[in-house]
């Protein structure tokens, strides 16, 4: 028992999926380190395979969180490393993991030092099983969304989801954003806690209850994920709340201690040429990089801020205090 | 022109290459002055902010439950995004121990509630200039010293520094180039009236030792002087030596009138043909020396008169009908006619005398070489110049000697017999030149020696 307790943590890591892509005999293996749900992002690695045959890929996924954790103890053991959180991307790169890439051409604003890039836009939304909202208006914001709540307690008890933001990367991170931008995040976390929310670790568990109708919302889920799964559309409603809707950006960088610096420069450059192109994205199932309008979060050292380790206890402190009651 | 003047550097290379090289060393001054100044101004800027993240920090500290807390906002970091995305590194002590932030990050731990405290370090292999404040925190039963520390990369401060530092080399080039024509400008400017003087020097005619009269600038003026008065003196030397041959040839020519009219006066008392002979050859020589005399006096006076023109207006054919009047006696004696072509008065400015003692000297050769029963033409013309031509129509000049015959003492190979001293030629050119003309000699298509005046 001790035995294994030691053990276990060191030699097996809990990938949540491990797919290898291309040739068992090819030389080269790039070895990318991701949030992201293999299916989005199997397609680009296939038409990054077209160009490299010599190459092969290895995909590993984890939650952001410990993805970042994982990586920190040994970022020897990856070439490309790919999250939606970047606050931890970007203390990841200002730490001085990810290598310059200084031949890429990309938005200014979508980079950082030219190591950090950003390569879709993908907006935080409002999830809801749309049975739960039949003959009622289905809510259009936050407000809306606590109006909802309030007037129908006993159809939402317990029903309702959002992230754990002490145990995912991404929930935290957007939990902070809407915090920032504005107060109505507190009153509807106090709300979710007083309807007994149930807390997820990621995106996909919590939109598979949302269409087994185990809950009835979702909060802060992925809206690239829930458009995603095209068999239950029939089941949720993807709303995107109309007032600071918080959009985040997925972003990539390369381990400075890659043994393939110029194969995952390349993948870097595959990944961005196709995402930051809005006709070639479309033929691939991740948002493209919305160059439309510059990010309201953007990619800058205050990232950092809600990293620190007095402003997450501060916060996890607020949170728990509003959602645990 | 400068043969034999030995040369030792040049005034010109000396004042630009000091001009240059003071613009270079000021260039290069401004240069290192402007960047240090504007690292400094950077250096400021970064730091104001890098101040205004500590405190923004700082302030957001606070003492509660016995917990330090230290809510900070936002725009703590976000007020340090820069251009070039300069990492951002920071730390939060609670007296000496981290409470958050990154571990290992040089510390300054300046006075408390004494302001920002600023250093440069090095951390996670990167050059970082880091700012650090203190605060005191008090709570029920706390006293703590607070300090923060945020460090920043300086890629962005390089940044400026290079954009900067490569417009400060580029107006220094600037700056450079324009003192390097500047520096051309000058030294010619300064350079010019030492050429001016050298022209008006050097366009003087031979006979020209008046002090340089145009103004020069005062560094010049010595110079000037001393060359005026080498003039002076050169030209008093030129005085006395003349004055010299005037005063011998006046002295000579009264003695040998006297020894000619014994000569004569002997001659006639002899019989024997042989003594008659050495009288008549005694006489001649007398004749000779007596006229050279005469020459060398007027040669002097013309020297003398050349300087000091007497200039009135004359008309040039009166002159020569004068002449030609006083003439005639001698021009009679060998049968020769003096004929003068003139359509009307040819007026000149000029001196009489020496005019008339230069045409004479012409008609006089003119007579002696021309032959017997033949005409001597005085051609007065206007056209293109006012001049005067003397025509014979005698042997002509002797060809290849024509250019040196002006020269003094100078006779033609075909003079022989002939008295002469060598200086008519000599005085018709300086009087030519005197008013600014010319003597021109040629021979005649048709036999016969031509000189030509002319003004």
């Amino acid at each position: 028992m001790i035995l294994t307790f030691l053990v276990q943590p060191v030699l097996a890591e809990e990938w949540e999926d491990q797919q290898f892509f291309g040739s068992a005999t090819s030389q080269k293996t790039l070895r990318i380190l991701s949030n992201t749900d293999t299916r989005f992002f199997a397609p680009i690695i296939e038409s990054f395979l077209k160009s490299q045959p010599s190459v092969s890929v290895k995909y590993l996924v984890t939650g952001s969180a410990e993805l970042y954790d994982i990586f920190r103890t040994s970022p020897e053991d990856f070439d490309v490393v790919i999250s939606s959180a970047m606050d931890l991307q970007f203390k990841l790169v200002n730490d001085g993991y990810a290598l310059a890439l200084g031949d890429l051409e990309h938005p200014d604003w979508a980079q950082w030092r030219e190591s950090l890039f950003a390569f879709s836009t993908e907006p935080a939304t409002i999830v809801i099983n749309r049975e739960a909202f039949e003959g009622v208006p289905t809510p259009s914001s936050r407000q809306d969304l606590i109006k909802a709540l309030r007037q129908r307690p006993e159809t939402f008890q317990g029903r309702v989801g959002t992230y754990d933001v002490r145990h995912s990367g991404l929930g935290y991170f957007f939990a902070t954003q809407d915090a920032r931008a504005s107060e109505t995040y507190w009153r509807l976390t106090e709300v979710f806690g007083s309807l007994g929310v149930r807390l997820y670790c990621c995106s996909g568990d919590m939109i598979d209850d949302l269409v087994s109708g185990k809950i009835a919302v979702a909060y802060n889920v992925l809206g690239s994920y829930a458009l995603g799964r095209e068999d239950a559309q029939s089941q949720i409603k993807v709303i995107l709340p109309s007032n600071f809707p918080t959009k985040m950006m997925r972003s990539a960088f390369v381990s400075t201690n890659t043994r393939l610096p110029d194969v995952a420069g390349t993948f870097i450059k595959h990944l961005t040429g196709i995402q930051a192109d809005i006709s070639k994205a479309a033929t691939f199932p991740l948002p493209p990089l919305d160059r439309t309008v510059e990010p309201a979060i953007s990619l800058d050292p205050a990232l950092m801020t809600y990293l620190d380790r007095l402003k997450r206890r501060t916060f996890i402190q607020e949170w728990e205090s509003a959602i645990i009651q | 022109m400068i043969e034999g003047v030995k040369i030792s550097g040049s005034l010109r290379n000396r004042l630009t290459v000091s001009l240059i090289g003071g613009a270079a060393v000021l260039a290069l001054l401004m240069y290192f002055i402007v960047r240090a100044y504007a690292t400094q101004i950077a250096q400021q800027g970064q730091d104001n902010i890098l101040g205004a993240s500590v405190n923004s920090i700082l302030d957001a500290a606070n003492v509660s439950e016995g917990f330090i807390d230290v809510d900070f906002p936002y725009a703590s970091f976000s007020m340090l995004g820069t251009d070039t995305d300069d990492r951002v590194f920071y730390a939060i002590y609670q007296d000496d121990e981290l409470l958050s932030g990154y571990d290992g990050l040089a510390q300054i731990f300046p006075e408390v509630d004494k302001g920002s405290a600023y250093g440069n370090t090095t951390f996670k292999g990167a050059p970082v200039r880091l700012a650090s404040a203190s605060r005191m925190l008090v709570g029920a039963d706390l006293r703590v010293q607070l300090t923060v520390t945020v460090a920043q990369t300086q890629d962005s401060l390089l940044g400026a520094l290079n954009r900067i530092g490569r417009n400060v080399a580029i107006f220094g080039a600037g700056f450079f180039l324009l003192v390097v024509i500047l520096a051309f400008w000058a030294t010619s400017t300064a350079i010019g009236p030492l050429a001016q003087l050298t022209t008006s020097v050097a366009r003087r005619g031979p006979q020209d030792l008046s002090p340089v009269a145009s103004p020069v600038p005062r560094e010049m003026a010595p110079l000037v002087f001393s060359l005026n008065k080498l003039m002076a003196r050169l030209e008093y030397s030129l005085s006395r030596s003349e004055d010299f041959i005037a005063e011998a040839a006046h002295r000579v020519r009264t003695p040998l009138a006297t020894v000619r009219s014994h000569a004569e006066a002997t001659l006639l008392r002899v019989d024997k043909e042989e003594n008659r002979q050495a009288m008549r050859s005694m006489i001649r020589a007398i004749d000779e020396s007596s006229r050279a005399a005469g020459q060398l006096l007027d040669h002097a006076m013309i020297t003398f008169r050349a300087d000091n023109l007497d200039q009135k207006n004359i008309d040039l054919v009166e002159l020569v009908q004068d002449l030609a009047m006083r003439l005639s006696p001698i021009a009679e004696m060998r049968d020769i006619e003096l004929q003068l072509d003139a359509l009307g008065p040819v007026s000149v400015i000029g001196d009489a005398i020496l005019l008339q003692n230069a045409i004479r000297n012409l008609v006089d050769n003119a007579l002696k070489y021309a032959p017997s029963e033949s005409i001597v033409r005085l051609v007065v013309a206007t056209t293109p110049k006012p001049s005067i031509s003397v025509v014979d129509e005698g042997a002509g000049f002797p060809v290849g000697e024509i250019n040196l015959l002006p020269d003094r003492f100078a006779r033609g190979s075909n003079s022989g017999g002939i008295i002469g001293s060598g200086l008519g030629l000599t005085i018709a050119q300086e009087v030519a030149e005197a008013h600014g003309g010319g003597l021109t000699l040629n021979n005649h298509s048709r036999g016969g020696a031509c000189v030509t005046f002319s003004f």
